[in-house]
């Protein structure tokens, strides 16, 4: 489904991503881990092109995302993300946050976003926020609404840029429920995260990332029992 | 009792022999009242309200303009360089750097006495000289308001497929608003006050006509405190009027 070659980003001097290639297939759920700095967020980011990179390309169901021609808002309109901190619109109520773009892009008429927009909410528990505003909520309120927006594109892959990172615990659950929830539905996952008990239920590969590399990659009950790698031992024993 | 008979009576006695009361009306009477010179004033202040409005429009209109391209070639993405952004951006850097860079006094005496040299509307050409020296202060207010909204409301709006003008318009500009409306104001206070300037070169606003009278009278204490009130005056009931606009804006950002 996404197809990465040779991807290398640099800020500047600095090399975050060195030489990755990955392959993403329909319906995987691929977790993400690593220390801070490892280059995981910028992987995830570079997906949809947030981040530019600088060298290798990018391929999403057949079409090179890196090359310049390529639609990328078309591109987008199929991939989902959620970030560290929410990004809700303050300026507009929950409803409006979630059809916005599904309206603005032509992808359906605002009463249906409208309808998709309760249904959606309905799924996570917060219909009655509808006509509330983001800074009314609580973290983990905020965090599930990011994901509803981002599912009323009926998008085809949803990246996940450290949920949780920012909650206070106690409303970490309710979040990583809502994303087991989905992956129990067939979506294709790609999700950095610190919660390693997430990526052992959830993951169907874990996919660990230091210094801009993958150091090593496996079925969560093989890496977090038999890590290989030097460095993925070190990194499980402090974080386990 | 009747000013006019009250002034004719005083006229007759020495000045000296005046007491300061007498004499002070005496002042008054020619400062503002004989030959109906409050109507000059009256007119003066519509010239300075009219020149203010149209340097606003002028100056908003080229904040706005220049403020987007600015705004738009700091955004593009790296390895995307449009060469008619990067010209446009050189032409918007030079007007400001240039605008902000000589005083206002300078830039009005070039505009009336160089390059509309041959022009007898002197209050237009002042208007059109602060018009163009506020939009080089409007387009810094605007485009730091742009910068000033959080950047990840950019990603996110880019991130569900909204493109760059949609995201801005939807999302970043009403946000960008609320930061920039208490500098906005304040650039259009200076812009009320400077319009006093356009009399050094015959623009007939306020000041213009308080000089006149001056002339006339040989009597400068008076026509130039009304004018410093009338300008207090105009320039606390805007402050007013934008304290209410504030609160109002801030009554939608609900918490």
């Amino acid at each position: 489904m996404i197809d990465v070659k040779n991807l290398s980003k640099s800020f500047g001097d600095h090399l975050v991503l060195d030489d990755i290639s990955e392959h993403i297939h329909p319906g995987e759920k691929v977790v993400i881990i690593g220390p801070s700095g490892s280059g995981k967020s910028t992987f995830l980011r570079c997906l949809n092109l947030l981040e530019t990179p600088s060298a290798g390309t990018i391929t999403f169901e057949g079409t090179d995302i890196t090359d310049p021609k390529t639609d990328i808002n078309k591109m987008r309109q199929q991939m989902g993300m959620v970030f560290q901190h929410f990004n809700l619109f303050p300026n507009m109520t929950i409803q409006k946050n979630i059809t916005l773009a599904p309206v603005q892009t032509g992808l359906m008429k605002q009463a249906e976003a409208d309808e998709l927009a309760l249904q959606l909410l309905r799924r996570v528990g917060l219909e009655e926020k509808a006509a509330a505003y983001p800074n009314q909520l609580s973290g983990g309120q905020k965090q599930r609404i990011a994901i509803v927006r981002a599912l009323a594109m009926k998008p085809k892959v949803m990246l996940f840029d450290e949920p949780t990172s920012a909650l206070d615990p106690e409303m970490v659950g309710e979040v990583l429920d809502v994303m087991k929830q989905l992956a129990e539905e067939g979506m294709t996952m790609v999700v950095v995260t610190h919660e390693m008990g997430f990526a052992r239920e959830v993951g169907d590969r874990v996919l660990f990332m230091a210094d801009g590399k993958i150091v090593e990659q496996n079925i969560p009950a093989e890496i977090f029992t038999n890590p290989r790698e030097e460095r993925t031992k070190s990194f499980l024993s402090k974080v386990l | 009792m009747d000013l006019t008979s009250t002034y004719e009576a005083l006229s007759a006695i020495p000045a000296q022999d005046l007491s300061f009361w007498q004499d002070f009306f005496m002042k008054f009477y020619r400062a503002f009242i004989e030959s109906s010179r409050w109507q000059q004033y009256i007119e003066g202040v519509g010239t300075t309200l009219l020149v203010t409005a149209m340097a606003l429009v002028l100056g908003i209109v080229l904040g706005i303009v220049v403020a987007m391209i600015r705004t738009a070639h700091d955004q593009q993405r790296p390895g995307h360089h449009n060469p008619i952004l990067f010209i446009l951006n050189l032409i918007c850097k030079i007007y400001v750097t240039i605008i902000r860079g000589t005083p206002m006094m300078v830039q009005l005496l070039i505009m009336g006495l160089v390059i509309f040299a041959n022009s007898r509307n002197f209050t237009m050409v002042g208007a059109l000289t602060l018009g163009i020296n506020s939009g080089a202060y409007v387009a810094e207010i605007i485009r730091g308001g742009l910068m000033s909204v959080d950047k990840g409301q950019m990603e996110a709006g880019r991130s569900l497929g909204l493109n760059y003008i949609q995201t801005m318009r939807f999302i970043v500009v009403p946000q960008a608003i609320k930061a920039i409306l208490p500098a906005l104001g304040n650039e259009f206070i200076v812009l009320l006050k400077d319009t006093s300037l356009i009399t050094v070169i015959g623009g007939k606003e306020l000041l213009y006509a308080a000089r006149g009278i001056m002339n006339r009278t040989y009597e400068q204490m008076l026509p130039l405190l009304g004018t410093a009130a009338i300008y207090l005056v105009l320039v606390m009931i805007f402050s007013w009027l934008l304290g209410i606009l504030e609160r109002r804006l801030r009554q939608s950002d609900r918490r």
